[in-house]
C-alpha cells in the first residue's frame, strides 16, 4: 500500500518534470534536444526499486503528459524513446561496472537514438540521420547532468527511509 | 558521484561515434553551401522541389506552411499541438532538414544537380 502511494508521488514528480520541460520546446533549434528531467525519476526508481517500477512510472508519465499536452503521435514517440532508454539502462546496470552517472548517460543517448530511428521510419527519409551527431552529444550531456543529479539524490534518499 | 573507468570509456565511445557520424555526413558533402534546392516530401513522396533563390511561401497539403526567404527555409505553420518544427532554426545548407513528424512532412535541402530533381 505504502509503495503504491509512493509510486504515485514519483509519477506526479515525473509529470511535473515533463511539464516544466514542455515549456522550453526546442533547445538550440534542434528537435529532440532537451534535459530529460523525467529521467531523474526513472534512474532513481531503477536503483531503489527495479525496472518494473521505473517502467510503470514512465508509462504513467508518458500517457498523462501526452493526453494533457500532446497527441497520439507524441505519446508513441515518447514511448519509443523511453522504452529504448530503459532497456539500455537496465542492461548496463545488470552488467554492473557502471556508476548511476554512466547508466544515465547511456540512457540519454539511447533515448535520442531510439527516437531518431522511429522518426526515420515514420517519414521514410534516411537524411534525418544528419541530426545524429548533434543528438548523440546532446544525449550525452543531458544524461551526464541528470546522472550527477540522480547520484546526489540516491546518496540522500533511500527507499528504507519511507517504506 | 564519481565517474569510474567504465563510465569514462562509455563517454569516449559516444563522443567517437558522434565524431564519426559527423565525418560521414561531412564526407558526403552535407553541410556545405552551394546550389541547393528545397525538396518537400509528404509521407515519403516528393511533394515539390523549389529553388532557394526566389522568396516564396508554400502551402503543403493544408497542414503546413513553409517559407523561403533570403535563401533560408523555415516552417511557419503546422496544425499539430507540439509545434516543434516551427521552433527549429532555419535551414540554408545542403543536408539541412526540418521535420513535422505528426504530418510526416519533411523539408530538406538537397544538391541542385541530384539527378532526380530535374523531373520536378
Amino acid at each position: 500500500m505504502r509503495k503504491t502511494a509512493y509510486l504515485g508521488l514519483f509519477s506526479a514528480a515525473a509529470i511535473l518534470f515533463g511539464y516544466v520541460e514542455s515549456l522550453f520546446p526546442v533547445f538550440l533549434g534542434i528537435p529532440g534536444i532537451k534535459l530529460g528531467l523525467a529521467n531523474l525519476v526513472t534512474v532513481f526508481l531503477l536503483y531503489q526499486f527495479s525496472w518494473k517500477e521505473a517502467a510503470l512510472v514512465s508509462l504513467v508519465r508518458i500517457f498523462v503528459t501526452g493526453f494533457l499536452f500532446g497527441n497520439l503521435f507524441s505519446i508513441l514517440f515518447s514511448l519509443a524513446g523511453a522504452a529504448f532508454s530503459l532497456a539500455v539502462m537496465v542492461f548496463l546496470k545488470k552488467k554492473g561496472d557502471f556508476s548511476p552517472g554512466g547508466v544515465s548517460v547511456a540512457g540519454g543517448v539511447a533515448h535520442n537514438v531510439g527516437q531518431i530511428l522511429v522518426a526515420v521510419f515514420a517519414v521514410e527519409n534516411i537524411n534525418l540521420f544528419y541530426y545524429l551527431p548533434f543528438l548523440l552529444i546532446a544525449g550525452l550531456a543531458a544524461g551526464f547532468l541528470m546522472g550527477i543529479l540522480a547520484g546526489e539524490v540516491l546518496k540522500r534518499i533511500n527507499r528504507k527511509d519511507f517504506l | 558521484m564519481k565517474p569510474n573507468r567504465k563510465d569514462i570509456s562509455l563517454i569516449c565511445g559516444v563522443l567517437l561515434a558522434a565524431a564519426l557520424c559527423w565525418l560521414i555526413s561531412f564526407g558526403k558533402g552535407l553541410g556545405s553551401y552551394g546550389e541547393g534546392v528545397l525538396q518537400i516530401t509528404v509521407d515519403g513522396e516528393v511533394f515539390g522541389t523549389y529553388s532557394l533563390s526566389k522568396d516564396r511561401i508554400i502551402a503543403i497539403e493544408g497542414t503546413n506552411i513553409c517559407q523561403i526567404k533570403d535563401q533560408k527555409v523555415k516552417m511557419t505553420k503546422a496544425d499539430c499541438p507540439d509545434q516543434l518544427c516551427i521552433h527549429q532554426w532555419t535551414i540554408t545548407r545542403e543536408g539541412g532538414v526540418i521535420v513535422c513528424l505528426p504530418n510526416q512532412v519533411v523539408l530538406e535541402i538537397i544538391s541542385a544537380d541530384a539527378p532526380d530533381t530535374i523531373a520536378y
